[in-house]
Parts: C-alpha cells; sequence; structure tokens
C-alpha cells in the first residue's frame, strides 16, 4: 500500500448558486502522477484551488502526509509543501525569472542576499531536473514552454512535494507537452507527487498512473489509468456514451467554392508568411490544413477572410475574384457567403463583456431583420439567439448572460452557430475544438460534417493532427509558409508528422 | 561673465521650482508602480501646504508643520486607497474627489481660522526651512566658474531641496535593491503573481499609497515653508498633474523622473525670466504665452517625442481574485 500524499474528505464549495465541489472524497498517493480529468467547469480547478489556499471550501478537511492541515492562504499551501502551477501563469512578465522565483520568498528585507541564494538553488534544480533557464532572461522574452518551467522552478524553489499543474498543456504546442511530460515523470523519480489536471484524455493516458474524473462538482470515479479505456473516460467525463471518432460518409465534391491562386502575404514583422500558396475548395468537401502553429496558417486565413492584405496572388470565390491584394474585406465577404470562425474566439471571434444574443450577431447587425428603423430590433435578435442556443444546446439557456461567463465550449458554440445558420457556401474553421470539452468536440465535429454534406465547401485549419484527419476528406500539410504535400485521410500519423516538420515527401520515402 | 550669471540664475530657479515635481512625481511612481493611479497628487500636496503653513504658523515650528503635512496627505492617501484597494472604487474618480475637496476644505478652513480670503498668516521665518550654506560654499564663493557653481547653484538651497534629491536615488535603491521594492513592482504588473505568492496585495498596495502621501506631504510642505510664506489658496497650480505628466514622460523610473522634473523647472523658470524680455526676431511674446509654455510643452513632449511609454500593466485596475 503506498503511502498517501494528499487526502480530501468531504470538500465542499459553493459560489452562490453554483455548487463547485460536492462532498469531495480523495486520496492520491505519493509519488505518483494522480490524472484528475472533467469538462471545463466539472468543479477541478476549484477543487485544487481549495488545496492551495486561494479559496477555502466551506465544509471538509485537508490530510497531507496523513496530518490535517488548515489551508488559510497560499502561503500555508506552500509550508505545508505544496506547489501549483496554474493555467494562467502567475509571472511578471517584464521581470527577470530570477525575480519571478525569488518574489515571496526573498528571505531578507534586502535582495542581495536572496539574489545568490536562488541563483545556486537554480544551478542545483537544474541538474537534478534538467529544467534549465536562464535566470537573467525576461519573463516576455520567453517561449510559453519556458515561462512555464519558470512556474514549475517557483513551486520547486519553495520546496514543493506536491505539484499541482492546472491545464499545462492548453498553451503548448504538442512537442512542448511532450518534453513537460518528460520533466513531469523525472520529477516522479524524484519522489514528487503530482496532481494533473487537464480535460484532454490523451494526456491523462498518456502520463498518469491514476487518474480520477469529476462530473457536475463530484468525484464520478477514480481509476488506475492502466486498466481504463479512453472511451470509458471520455463516458464518465460526459455522462453518457461519446463517439470519439467521428463517422462520416463519402464526400461528394461537386464544383470549386474556393480557389486560391499564387498567394502570398506577409506577417507583422513584414516577413512571407505565406509564400505562394495555391489551393482549392469544392463544395461538399472539407480540405484539412495540417501544421505546427505558426507556419503560416493564420495569415493564409486572413488573406482569404478579407482581414489580412495579400502580397500578391488570386483568390475565387463562387467563381467571383476576391480583391484580396487590394480593397476586400470582412463584411463584403460575408456577404457573398464565406463564413469564418476564427481561430481565437477570444480576440476575433467574441466581445466577451457583451450578451450571449449580441455575440450572436456579431459581424451580421446590419442585416436587415434585426434591425427596427436605424436601431437594433433587440426582440428579434434574442429570440434569434433563443432558437440558436436550442439549436446548439448552448449551457446556460441565457440569452443575457455575459459571453465571458460561458465554457470554452459553449463560447465556441456560440460562433459556430453565428456563422453555421448564415447558410454560407464557404465555411473557414479555425482550430474549432481548442479549449473545448470532450462533449462538444463531438457535437461541433458532427456540425462540421452536416455542412459538407449540406455541399458546402469546408476549410478547416487545426494543429490539432487528430482532427485533421478524421474530418478531413483531403490533408494539405504547411510548413514555413507553403503547403509542402497533399495527402487523403488514410494517410498515416508519420507520414503527415514529417511533412509538418518539413521534410519532402521524397525525402520521407528513401 | 554676465550671461554666466544669468544662466546660473536661471538653473537654481530651476531647481527651485522643480523640487515640489520631483516630490509629487516620486510619491505617484510609488503608487502608480503598484498599479494605483493617483491623480489626486494636485490635492494632496495642496492639502499638505495648507496643514505645513497653519501648523507651522501656530506652533512656531517648521518641523512640526512639516509632520502636520505629512499627516495630512497620508490620511488622503489613505482615503483613496480606502476608495480604491478595499473597495476597489475607479482610482480615477477618487483622485479627482481628493483633488476638489483639498481645493474647497483649505480655502473655507483657511478663511474661517485666519480670515485672510483663504490665506494663512505669513510664517515668520523660525517657522520655515531656511537655506543651507553647504561647508566651502562661502569660500569658495570668488574663484570663477566652480566656485561659483557651488555657492550660487549647489549650495544654499533650503534642506528640502537636498532631501528631495536624495530620494531620486533611495527610490530606485527601494525599487531595485529591496524586498518591498521588489513586491511593490510586482504588484503593479500583476497582482495575481503576488496574491499566489503569499503576499497580501491589499496591505502592499495600502503602503505604496502611504509612501506616495509622504511624499506629497513633503511636496506641500516645501510649497508653504521653503519656496513660500505660507499657504496661497491654489498654491499648487496644477504643479500635480504636472508631476502626473512628468511620471509618464519618465517612464515610471526614477531617475528619468528627476530629469523630467528638472525639465519642466526649466521651461517653469524660463517662462519667469522671459516675462517682459522682447525675443529676437519675435519680439515681445505675451506673459500668457511664456506662461503656458511649459503645459504645451508637455503636451506636445507626451504627444510624441518620448517613443512608448508603457503604463505598469495592472495600473488602475482593482484586483479581483479570479474564480
Amino acid at each position: 500500500m503506498a503511502e498517501t500524499a494528499i487526502e480530501l474528505v468531504g470538500i465542499d464549495k459553493r459560489f452562490g448558486l453554483v455548487h463547485a465541489n460536492r462532498d469531495i472524497h480523495l486520496r492520491i498517493d505519493r509519488g505518483t502522477i494522480h490524472g484528475i480529468i472533467g469538462e471545463n467547469g466539472a468543479g477541478k480547478s476549484t477543487l485544487m484551488s481549495i488545496l492551495y489556499g486561494f479559496y477555502q471550501a466551506d465544509r471538509g478537511e485537508i490530510l497531507v502526509n496523513g496530518k490535517k492541515v488548515s489551508i488559510a492562504d497560499p502561503n500555508a499551501a506552500i509550508a505545508a509543501g505544496i506547489g501549483m502551477v496554474h493555467q494562467h501563469f502567475m509571472l511578471v512578465e517584464n521581470f527577470t525569472v530570477l525575480e519571478n522565483i525569488m518574489l515571496g520568498v526573498e528571505g531578507a528585507p534586502l535582495l542581495s542576499r536572496g539574489i545568490a541564494k536562488v541563483r545556486a538553488e537554480l544551478k542545483r534544480l537544474e541538474e537534478d531536473y534538467e529544467l534549465d533557464v536562464d535566470p537573467d532572461a525576461l519573463i516576455e522574452d520567453l517561449p510559453i514552454g519556458l515561462q512555464q518551467r519558470v512556474e514549475i522552478l517557483k513551486a520547486l524553489y519553495r520546496g514543493a512535494d506536491i505539484l499541482i499543474l492546472d491545464e499545462p498543456t492548453g498553451v503548448l504546442t504538442p512537442p512542448e507537452a511532450d518534453h513537460l511530460f518528460r520533466i513531469l515523470k523525472q520529477l516522479k523519480e524524484q519522489g514528487k507527487t503530482i496532481v494533473l489536471i487537464t480535460h484532454k484524455l490523451r494526456e491523462i493516458k498518456a502520463v498518469t498512473d491514476n487518474v480520477s474524473v469529476m462530473r457536475q462538482g463530484e468525484i464520478v470515479a477514480t481509476l488506475k489509468t492502466a486498466d481504463a479505456s479512453v472511451e470509458e473516460l471520455a463516458e464518465l467525463m460526459v455522462g453518457r456514451h461519446v463517439l470519439l471518432r467521428v463517422n462520416k460518409g463519402e464526400a461528394k465534391p461537386g464544383d470549386v467554392e474556393l480557389a486560391v491562386e499564387h498567394l502570398s502575404v506577409r506577417d507583422n514583422r513584414n516577413c512571407l508568411a505565406v509564400d505562394n500558396v495555391s489551393f482549392n475548395v469544392r463544395a461538399g468537401e472539407i480540405v484539412g490544413i495540417a501544421g505546427v502553429a505558426g507556419n503560416g496558417q493564420s495569415e493564409l486565413i486572413e488573406a482569404i477572410t478579407g482581414i489580412r492584405r495579400a502580397v500578391s496572388g488570386k483568390v475565387t470565390l463562387d467563381g467571383q475574384p476576391v480583391d484580396v491584394t487590394g480593397k476586400a474585406n470582412p463584411a463584403e465577404l460575408r456577404r457573398r457567403g464565406l463564413a469564418h470562425v476564427p481561430e481565437d474566439r477570444h480576440h476575433m471571434g467574441l466581445v466577451l463583456a457583451f450578451e450571449e444574443s449580441e455575440n450572436s450577431i456579431l459581424g451580421y447587425q446590419d442585416d436587415k431583420h434585426y434591425l427596427k428603423g436605424p436601431f437594433l430590433d433587440i426582440e428579434a435578435i434574442r429570440t434569434d439567439a433563443q432558437k440558436k442556443i436550442g439549436q446548439y444546446d448552448i449551457r446556460p439557456a441565457d440569452t443575457r448572460l455575459k459571453t465571458a461567463n460561458f465554457s470554452g465550449g459553449n463560447q465556441q458554440k456560440i460562433v459556430l452557430a453565428r456563422e453555421i445558420e448564415r447558410d454560407p457556401s464557404v465555411l473557414i474553421v479555425a482550430q474549432p475544438t481548442r479549449g473545448v470539452d470532450v462533449g462538444a468536440i463531438e457535437f461541433i465535429h458532427r456540425r462540421i460534417i452536416e455542412m459538407r454534406d449540406a455541399g458546402k465547401a469546408v476549410l478547416l485549419v487545426s494543429v490539432e493532427l487528430d482532427e485533421i484527419r478524421s474530418l478531413s476528406d483531403r490533408i494539405l500539410v504547411m510548413f514555413a509558409g507553403r503547403i509542402v504535400g497533399e495527402c487523403g485521410p488514410e494517410a498515416g500519423e508519420g507520414e503527415i508528422g514529417l511533412l509538418m516538420a518539413g521534410v519532402e515527401k521524397k525525402a520521407a520515402a528513401e | 561673465m554676465d550671461s554666466y550669471v544669468t544662466v546660473l540664475q536661471l538653473l537654481d530657479s530651476t531647481i527651485r521650482l522643480s523640487v515640489p515635481l520631483l516630490f509629487a512625481c516620486l510619491a505617484g511612481l510609488y503608487s502608480e508602480r503598484a498599479g494605483i493611479f493617483d491623480i489626486g497628487l494636485e490635492g494632496k500636496m495642496l492639502a499638505g501646504a495648507f496643514a505645513a503653513g497653519t501648523a507651522a504658523y501656530l506652533t512656531g515650528s517648521a518641523m512640526v508643520g512639516l509632520l502636520a503635512a505629512v499627516l495630512v496627505s497620508v490620511l488622503l492617501g489613505l482615503v483613496h486607497g480606502f476608495a480604491s484597494i478595499t473597495h476597489r472604487g475607479n482610482q480615477i474618480v477618487s483622485g479627482v474627489a481628493i483633488n476638489f475637496i483639498a481645493a474647497g476644505t483649505t480655502v473655507i478652513l483657511g478663511q474661517a481660522w485666519f480670515s485672510q480670503g483663504g490665506r494663512t498668516p505669513s510664517l515668520p521665518s523660525s517657522a520655515r526651512f531656511g537655506t543651507l550654506q553647504l561647508p566651502g560654499a562661502e569660500a569658495l564663493k570668488d574663484v570663477p566658474v566652480i566656485g561659483h557653481l557651488y555657492s550660487e547653484l549647489i549650495s544654499g538651497h533650503s534642506v528640502l531641496v537636498y532631501l528631495a534629491f536624495l530620494m531620486v536615488p533611495f527610490t530606485w535603491w527601494v525599487l531595485q535593491r529591496t524586498r518591498f521594492g521588489l513586491r511593490l513592482r510586482a504588484v503593479g504588473e500583476n497582482p495575481a503573481a503576488v496574491d499566489t505568492a503569499g503576499i497580501s496585495v491589499t496591505w502592499l498596495r495600502y503602503r505604496a499609497v502611504i509612501c506616495c502621501g509622504i511624499l506629497c506631504g513633503l511636496a506641500g510642505s516645501y510649497l508653504a515653508q521653503a519656496q513660500g510664506a505660507g499657504f496661497v489658496k491654489d498654491m499648487t497650480a496644477g504643479k500635480g498633474y504636472i508631476a502626473l505628466a512628468a511620471l509618464i514622460f519618465a517612464k515610471w523610473r526614477p531617475v528619468n523622473a528627476m530629469f523630467a522634473c528638472l525639465l519642466f523647472g526649466f521651461l517653469d523658470a524660463l517662462a519667469i525670466r522671459m516675462q517682459g524680455h522682447p525675443l529676437p526676431l519675435i519680439g515681445e511674446v505675451p506673459v500668457q504665452f511664456m506662461q503656458a509654455l511649459p503645459y504645451m510643452l508637455t503636451v506636445i513632449l507626451l504627444a510624441g517625442f518620448i517613443g512608448k511609454a508603457i503604463p505598469p500593466k495592472a495600473g488602475g485596475v482593482p484586483y479581483v481574485k479570479e474564480r
């Protein structure tokens, strides 16, 4: 029987009407990686915030190493050996790594002594865990993966034995995530206990020893990861059977709806981000663009949708030219039947401070049936929004709720409903399931397939290779601004992976 | 030689005029680096000046005047803190309110207590901060250039002037080399990071507004007890706002703040000096134009000549724990 590192007994927490945690009982063994999985809003983060002293439980006890502790604030958690890596990093961006690590544990009123100590300690941690990072670098100059490493170092420097990571891979690229998992396994070997909160099933399978599933504030099961199948976990999470694979029939491609010829686009730093790209999308097919983030996909879409001006090239929509190097603008393209679900819904897809109903017409607010004379017809807009809420199962079903209060999956459904219900002839979808929970992913995928089957041309851009492979009828791989290969959906992960890494098809075959 | 003396005199008054700006600017720096915007520098300075004038007159002690100024200014700072830290109110509104309270109350109380149209009675020299002759100033007086510089420009200011300029390296040292400074800078950038590190955001920000209050009090005391001899209605005349402009101009850094305040002080000195003197080619310039010059330059400088000034990221935003 393994030793218990943390035991939670009957933890209960309410935020007003929301019952975030219901009578949670949980044991986490020392020296293991324990996954906590659940959909957004299942109460995972709340539970961990209670453990870290950010919130206080209304009822219940926390035992660390078998001893009852009261964790009134983060200081108490640190003292009990609990460290946390937050989903949104708790770093001061214009501070150095060193300053961030010593914040709160400076040791003395003057910094000079503390600085020497942190340097020495960092060196030791670097050697023990291969967590190397330049202590004098500014956080804002570091890539996200390294910033996360600083968060881990922060916790370790404070003497954490138990490390909680809240959705650590949400912001990471796949290679960065793999690196993180290697670090976690190493930490485990050194005897640390790790709690990994996530909603990604793959990660649970990849790295954890045990897994607890949360649903609507409750722990519904705790299993050995080796004994649990992905399907089983998904079902526990969502509370019903979930299709992880997408069922779809043959594509029946029709005429070319969207044609892109020799398109070149510059990015914000004025570098050529899209380099002479040509492809077309036919009615009734899904064309997927695979690639590691930052290889020109964003700029490509922005040029096609009229958000960014192209340097050269031609785009044809429905047989009519689009002035992508000149006057094309998103409003005009929307009128011409091009719908766009942007990759970053917070940045481009929604105004989070708006009500749900307002977001459900954003971009189409000049439409006749949303207007009453020069004014918005609030009644009509709300009725319309209510209808979409029903069709897309958006929860909570409240048109007047601020959009920021919806979960990621529901926010994405708001955007999707808005774009799809306009019945466009071409649908461009970027990263449709980023930060979206399993239940909603299934729904979103089904909608995209339905669009195809209704004879629409769909251009899908995603960094999730699984998503590209299960949805697309044709796959284009983008690398360094160019399309380096095309393959069918039956192509293996390895083949596409090599293309994504910039290895040409021929070279790969040899 | 004559023009050298003129330049020295101009620089001398530059120093005198930049001192209240410098105190106020550094005051704003402590507050804003901690994430609390403070448009109420003006009001705190004014109330401090009134308190200094009153207390110094009543007790006859310069030191008591200064302490009264600091006390009143800190109290107003705490009001700002109570509104914007404890109750998460709008920092601009709270600051403006403090300015109005100070502008009104000082005049009303001044009139009620002393019946001199809102002034406080003239202070005897014992209740003021006299000039300090630095060692050797007298002896070096007749040494050309260097001696002049030393005895005219460096020596012969009130103790508060030296204090103001000493506050510059001191503030830099506090911010960069002490635990308090590290945390203060952190709380202005990302209070959540401070909170999760187990430090109280509230107490830290309160300490920042207290620092701000102390320095505004010193500025007020300087106005009423060193530059002037008693409180005069509206004697800050927008210096609090100029100090804010200087703070932005200085990109929230202490040494830059000193140069910014010296620049604004110099413009002010120049404006006074040029009054009634015809300019070559242009001829006589109206007094009003010269008086407006520092303010116009403020606008021009802020509009385009300083590059991008990035304020502390959490500035003006009350801290609320995220769910």
